[in-house]
């Protein structure tokens, strides 16, 4: 058995609209191991939440998988039909979106929503089911949850919802979490207990955990690797470690800089100009080269790409075969 | 601080919110009527060309001492004096999205506040005052004649700020005005606000909850825990010596890019509901220095502990 979890190909999303077809993602690729963590990290518009959601064959009509592969332990799983989806959404694969109160339902005890959850990916009875939701919130840290599970998800706080949202992705022992922003919507103190909690299930499950955030502070502190896109593709995908202290790729670079820091003070952070482009209007060859200080010829007429590990640009690239 | 320094004091403010259910309800159930007490007794001064942000958690008060300063709230008790001219203080809100009429091009949007405040301005000069305050903003005086549709969350975020110089303000309340922007854009507004301060010599009253933003922007900071003031500190002070153990809480739960945390023990506990708060000290069930006094008494910032800039009864034992 391989411990790689997922393994995404040069998937490529498109929505066809009325003035032409718009390329979403182009050219993702990238895999997660068995207990491991990796960030996808970028502002709004990069596709990191575009690629969370088509790995969960949860993409929007009319927007669809153009080409590329997905691959979960083994299984290619892009070519299911949604019937086939349904099963592996929940059972082989959990999800945590932004915000709790629309992932619940605010008309059912969060009790019986597990229960439901457990039963439908497992053979457990009834009463093991229960018991199951009740060890599962102890183990997402509510307390007294002998108490909580016949509460509705008014009567939690939001980061006790968020808790519970935890527990039900965990529900079938999923192979992989699909977590898009789940700190976004908390407060700073809370944001930190959430994502502590996120590291340890890693840890102890094995569970392989794909963490969408605009954050890089929250990656920082959570991730192991980290991708950071720009314009529907991967701009450098590295460890933790290098992207953060050694960014290569010249809009991680200005992306760390514009970030205000907690040590020393700075009269001006650093700007990146410009604003990232839209979809329908991606300029040629490197999509950030408009806004580059470095660009050159090839920069604005070829596409770069990376296989694995570096960032996607030029510089970066040609500096490493010379 | 010399008091014909401050622009605006705020003296023992409070703002309270009935939020009792409805009298048939209070009468069937014999429920109590309930308020929020969602500003505690705050005081405040803001000196004249200087930022104070408020910083704290969703519910601590924050925004609703922007809406008291502004005069969209009356206070319940205390006072505000603003030393200014009323009709040159201006609002910068969060949502970029929601501040801008979508059916007024913003030519309109920014000139309204002229046009209420100085009806007699001809309409060349009107004109020529929107393509002046579109270029300092780092618009172009073409964008006047757009909706504000066509504009990312950054440049309506400019086009506020436009909006809130036309009136030639000296006093700023800006309420999360990046929070909504993603970083990159984040640094763009933040840097124009400061050079827009040191140009016009503005006054911000700058509310956010974000730390390392206000670390840029402020030069004193006030932290705010259920409807009070917990510290205040001029803003080196506050980073370098964190007198109140809420504030060391807060300090410690943002990542840090620098020096990342992987192992740490999160903060236990979470901000209890405003419509009951803890008695005494409102911070003692989630504080690690909380003794009895903590649990019946109320602490409040004494000017003979660290200058009164923090209200603790574990940081008077330690005074200096």
């Amino acid at each position: 058995m391989t411990d790689t979890v997922l393994e995404v190909r040069d998937l490529r999303v498109e929505f066809p609209t009325r003035t032409g077809i718009l390329t979403a993602l182009d050219g993702v690729s990238l895999s997660i191991q068995r207990g491991e963590i990796l960030g996808v990290v970028g502002e709004s518009g990069a596709g990191k939440s575009m690629t969370g959601l088509a790995i969960l064959g949860l993409l929007e009509p009319p927007g669809r998988i153009a080409g590329g592969e997905i691959w979960l332990s083994g299984d290619r799983i892009d070519t299911l039909s949604e019937r086939e989806m349904e099963n592996v959404r929940g059972g082989r694969i959990g999800a945590i979106f932004q915000d709790p109160l629309t992932s619940l339902n605010p008309l059912f005890r969060v009790g019986d929503q597990l229960v439901e959850t457990i039963r439908l990916h497992t053979d457990l009875g009834k009463e093991q089911a229960r018991a199951r939701a009740l060890e599962l919130l102890r183990e997402v840290g509510i307390p007294a949850p002998e108490n909580r599970i016949d509460a509705y998800p008014h009567q939690f706080s939001g980061g006790m919802r968020q808790r519970v949202v935890i527990a039900l992705a965990l529900c079938a022992e999923p192979e992989l979490i699909v977590a898009d922003e789940p700190t976004t919507a908390l407060d700073v103190s809370i944001q930190a207990q959430i994502t502590a909690l996120l590291r340890q299930l890693c840890r102890e499950r094995g569970t392989a955990v794909m963490l969408v955030t605009h954050d890089m502070g929250v990656i920082a502190e959570t991730a192991d690797r980290v991708a950071v896109m720009y314009a529907g593709r991967i701009a450098e995908m590295g460890t933790v470690e290098d992207v953060v202290r050694r960014p290569r790729h010249p809009y991680t670079e200005g992306l760390m800089g514009s970030i205000p820091s907690m040590h020393g003070d700075v009269a001006e952070l650093q700007m990146i100009p410009g604003s990232m482009p839209r979809l329908d209007a991606i300029p040629q060859g490197c999509a950030f080269n408009p806004r580059c200080a470095h660009a050159g010829t090839r920069c604005r007429t070829e596409v770069p790409r990376i296989n694995g590990t570096g960032a996607a640009c030029w510089l970066a690239l040609e500096g490493a075969t010379e | 601080m010399n008091r014909t320094d401050a622009i605006l004091e705020a003296v023992a403010l409070e703002r309270r919110f009935d939020v009792s259910a409805p009298w048939l309800n209070r009468v069937i159930e014999r429920k109590p009527r309930q308020t929020l007490r969602a500003v505690d007794g705050v005081d405040f001064q803001i000196r004249r060309g200087q930022t104070l942000a408020i910083v704290g958690e969703s519910g601590c008060g924050k925004s609703t001492i922007a809406k008291l300063v502004t005069g969209l709230y009356e206070p319940s008790g205390g006072a505000i004096q603003f030393h200014g001219d009323p009709n040159r203080m201006q609002m910068i809100f969060q949502d970029p999205y929601a501040s801008l009429n979508p059916r007024w091009r913003v030519g309109r949007i920014i000139a309204e506040p002229l046009r209420t405040l100085r009806p007699e301005t001809s309409a060349v000069d009107l004109g020529a005052r929107v393509d002046e305050l579109l270029r300092t903003v780092g618009l172009s005086p073409s964008d006047a004649s757009k909706y504000p549709h066509a504009f990312s969350g950054g440049q309506r975020q400019r086009i506020s700020i436009a909006r809130a110089l036309a009136g030639d303000p000296e006093f700023l309340v800006c309420d999360e005005p990046t929070s909504a922007l993603d970083v990159s854009v984040q640094a763009q507004v933040l840097n124009l606000m400061k050079q827009l301060q040191r140009d016009f010599g503005l006054t911000y009253l700058f509310i956010s909850h974000d730390l390392s933003v206000v670390r840029h922007m402020a030069d004193e900071i006030a932290v705010m825990y259920l409807g009070r003031i917990v510290e205040i500190q001029p803003k080196a002070d506050l980073f370098e010596r964190p007198l109140h153990p809420y504030t060391r809480m807060l300090l410690e739960t943002i990542p840090d890019l620098k020096v990342p945390n992987r192992d740490r023990k999160p903060m236990g506990g979470e901000v209890p509901s405003p419509i009951a708060p803890p008695k005494g000290c409102s911070f003692h069930p989630r504080c690690p220095l909380a003794f009895d006094r903590c649990m019946s008494e109320r602490p409040v910032r004494n000017a003979d502990v660290h200058q009164g800039r923090v209200a603790c009864f574990a940081a008077e034992e330690t005074r200096k």
